[in-house]
């Protein structure tokens, strides 16, 4: 197991933007590594650096990147918990990079860092979303209405608006999906994300298709899998209610009513 | 080595390109190239709002949201196109809604409105509730609609594919668009997209600045691809500088937190900007309120221990309104600073925020190679265009409606042109410049480190070309600029796998952030005046008779093939609105 170390005197005099400040300190990310062009077999690193805690996770990724390991391979874009791009395990759960602060994760111990379950790993903390964005589409999520367009918008209460307000916040990153015990063991489960997003147009008062959503989800690979372990409200970074969601969804295919 | 033949080439899938996707799947065969998943793009971090004069809920009309745009820009807007961009926002806003957008309702369940930074009734008498919103996550909302109108249309899409080269022929002496490079990330393959008509819609390029509410990925690729092919630039001087980005991080905070009543105060907690705008106050337009923040600090009235900062106040307003129309950004607060936005105001300085300038295009999307002459068969729209409606200084919400007019326009104008067109014989061997920089990085071996000569550019640029400029600071950055891009040479990365190569796209992308950022600082060079975003403290005053005009920056290469800067201008459209001294 390697162990490169970040000098101290590289950074003495370049703090990162935020916290000029605040004492650094030292802490380990052990960082799950797969890199197919030089091996089959997914090895830990462990890397140390210097970093502020209040820094996010993300900065440490990134101070790995561009000070020490220049192959380390990680999706990032917006840096603020709005693109979805970086969701991973951090200590066991599914996280947002950018949304996590060391400080919140006990640096005193190794951090470990490992691409998120139950999609195939491409390298390092990248997987292959596709199978992700598949489920997502199979739900049918866009607008369906019937008649003739209005000419003006569309009116809806502002109590309409607000019924499925929580789930129109999904980003897409994944986490719910794969923090979910039953589509680590079936990928064939439409999981978590792809079931808020049906949430999202089943409970809109504009949508005249909710009856189809609900028949998809009716599926054997549809809503009945959820076992309610929670994993994926504890893991949305958006806070969204993703299992009430899927509850919600449950129920309406028994009454019918939505 | 891979060919693909299509009839409209995208590249680029945030608002713009996949407003312009929309438009042009249903008429033509169309392939968005996209370095991002779709829903990563930036539009997502949008927050505030999308204007349009639908008078939901006050008097309104787009007449006085033209003249708004015009006056934000500081007369450099041309002003046929603001017209468009005002006259057609209310069906790009009813587009949206109809695609099945959820904006905030008013208690008729209209669309609700809120009021923005320089948007006004009448010509600038008083704020008006001009911009369409859905909480403070108005960007998001419309990517993600917009990227669910796409599946719902069957837009093909080829995810994490970065356009390198835009590729140009000659024919009968006009230069014609012939298709794109592109490289794959997942396999390093390069493939070359052959079709009638491109648009560009990658984007700014606001990552050569070290404090800017921009994502790491935005490194004006599309501009830089255009710019080496010989196109011009138009106005890169004009850079955005937000007025409240969190302090030393640069996330932004939305201006209708200040829509929302929030107030910006010094350390002696004095409402500042009430100084500087009398009428408009916090909702003056960003270069102004980006000023006199930094006016504050010069003058000592800075908070914190390095008087580095002043705070945006939330604290009078109820809670309620912060949870029901701020709640990204107070989580934000609470996220990354610690801070419980209900009880204590909010540290934030001014963020690099966006580009105003960019490839030139008319009306139509169609991109000029000079003054007046288009480039057949290729297109450009949102940030990385410049049409210009934003001038010298765009109006809070402008940009998600420019995406969503010019992007349509562009969507449609491509895919007609497709239709009458035929295809551009590609030139021999088309992939050759992006195998060789491809491979020229891969194999170097030299000293130079991409994130060392970033943080460097970052640094200069924040220190030199920022909010307030001078012919000595500019100065500075040209030549820091120069010696980083001579560097830049030397520069090797480490990862030489194809694999998912991040390490060589940072590379590539630092190459077109140092290309841009000279182009910029050069073009401010010459600006000898203060207009909008571009504020020179040795030509404090907007020069109209000299300076009442668009810069147009070209690439030019020496025989040596060393390369150079060449400056023309272009006139500014005006129509019905003269210049005036521009006050909030």
């Amino acid at each position: 197991m390697a162990t490169p170390t970040l000098d101290k005197a590289d950074t003495a005099g370049a703090p990162e933007p935020g916290f000029a400040d605040s004492p650094y300190i030292t802490v380990t990310f052990r960082i799950r590594r797969f890199n197919p062009e030089i091996s089959e077999e997914a090895t830990w690193e462990d890397f140390q650096l210097e970093i502020d805690p209040k820094e996010r996770v993300l900065d440490g990724l990134h101070k790995i990147k561009w000070e020490l390991d220049g192959s380390l391979t990680f999706r990032r874009s917006c840096a603020h918990g709005i693109c979805g791009s970086d969701a991973m395990r951090i200590n066991g759960k599914n996280r947002l990079a950018c949304k996590t602060l060391i400080k919140d994760i006990n640096p005193s111990k190794p951090i470990t860092i490992e691409a998120i379950k139950g999609l195939t790993v491409q390298k390092d903390l990248v997987v292959d979303m596709e199978p992700f964005f598949q489920a997502y589409r199979d739900v049918m999520p866009f607008l369906i209405t019937k008649g003739n367009e209005p000419t003006r918008e569309r009116l809806q209460s502002p109590e309409d608006r607000e019924r499925f307000d929580d789930t129109t916040k999904c980003i897409l990153c994944a986490a719910c999906t794969s923090s979910c015990p039953v589509f680590w063991n079936d990928g064939q489960y439409f999981g978590p994300a792809a079931i808020v997003n049906a949430h999202r147009f089943i409970f809109d008062s504009r949508d005249e298709a909710g009856e189809q959503r609900l028949e998809i989800l009716n599926d054997k690979d549809g809503v009945w899998r959820c076992r309610t372990t929670f994993n994926c409200t504890d893991a949305c970074p958006r806070g969204i209610e993703v299992t009430k969601a899927i509850q919600e969804v449950k129920r309406a295919l028994i009454t019918r009513r939505f | 080595m891979k060919i693909h033949k299509y009839d409209t080439v995208i590249v680029g899938a945030g608002g713009a390109g996949m407003r312009a996707a929309i438009e042009s799947t249903k008429r033509s065969r169309t392939a968005v190239l996209t370095k991002l998943y779709p829903t990563r793009s930036h539009t997502g971090a949008a927050q505030g709002g999308m204007a349009a004069a639908l008078a939901n809920v006050e008097e309104d009309n787009w007449e006085w949201h033209t003249f708004d745009t015009i006056k934000g820009g500081d007369y450099l807007v041309d002003q046929d196109a603001a017209e468009i961009l005002a006259k057609e926002a209310i069906d790009a806003v009813l587009d949206l809604e109809k695609m099945g957008l959820p904006f905030g309702r008013t208690p008729a369940g209209e669309i609700d409105q809120r009021r923005f930074g320089g948007h006004s009734r009448n010509h600038g008498e008083a704020p008006v509730r001009r911009a369409c919103y859905s909480g403070d996550r108005t960007g998001h909302m419309i990517l993600q609609t917009l990227y669910q109108n796409c599946i719902k249309e069957g837009v093909e899409f080829f995810n994490e594919f970065y356009v390198l080269d835009q590729l140009l022929v000659e024919e009968d002496g006009v230069k014609k668009s012939a298709g794109v490079v592109a490289y794959e990330l997942a396999t390093g393959e390069i493939h070359v997209f052959q079709s009638k008509s491109v648009i560009y819609a990658s984007g700014g390029t606001g990552k050569f600045f070290k404090v800017t509410s921009n994502a790491h990925t935005l490194t004006g690729d599309g501009q830089a691809a255009c710019y080496r092919r010989g196109l011009p630039l138009e106005d890169m001087e004009f850079f955005q500088f937000h007025p409240t980005g969190i302090w030393r991080m640069g996330i932004l905070l939305t201006e209708g937190a200040r829509g929302e009543g929030g107030i910006l105060r010094n350390k002696d907690g004095e409402r500042f900007m009430e100084k500087y705008a009398p009428v408009m106050k916090d909702l003056a337009s960003r270069d102004v309120v980006s000023r006199s923040i930094y006016t504050e600090i010069r003058e000592g009235r800075g908070c914190g221990p390095e008087g580095d900062h002043v705070y945006l106040d939330l604290t009078h307003l109820p809670p309620e309104q912060l949870d029901a129309k701020l709640p990204d950004i107070t989580e934000f607060a609470r996220t990354y600073l610690g801070i419980e936005p209900y009880t204590d105001p909010i540290p934030i300085q001014p963020t690099a925020h966006y580009a105003m300038g960019g490839i030139p295009t008319n009306v139509q999307g169609e991109v000029l190679s000079d003054n007046t002459t288009v480039v057949p068969g290729l297109y450009a729209a949102g940030e990385v265009a410049c049409v210009s409606v934003h001038g010298a200084n765009r109006l809070g919400t402008n940009s998600l409606l420019d995406i969503n007019v010019f992007g349509k326009r562009a969507g449609i104008a491509a895919a007609e042109y497709a239709h009458t067109a035929d295809y551009i014989e590609l030139p021999e061997n088309p992939a050759a410049q992006v195998q060789a920089q491809v491979e020229n990085l891969l194999s170097a071996t030299g000293t130079e480190r991409v994130a060392v000569i970033r943080k460097e550019l970052q640094e200069t640029m924040d220190a030199n070309v920022m909010v307030f400029r001078t012919e000595q600071t500019i100065k500075t950055a040209v030549e820091k600029i120069g010696e980083l891009r001579e560097r830049y040479r030397n520069v090797s990365v480490q990862d030489k796998g194809k694999r998912f190569n991040t390490d060589l796209l940072e590379a590539i992308e630092l190459g077109n952030l140092l290309d841009l950022a000279e182009v910029m600082a050069v073009s401010a060079l010459a600006r000898k005046e203060s207009r909008g975003g571009h504020y020179r403290e040795d030509y404090p005053n907007r020069d109209d008779v000299n300076f009442m005009r668009h810069t147009m920056a070209y690439r030019e290469v020496a025989d040596g093939g060393k390369d150079s800067i060449r400056l023309d201008y272009k006139p500014v459209v005006q129509t019905r609105y003269q210049p005036m001294e521009r006050k909030y």
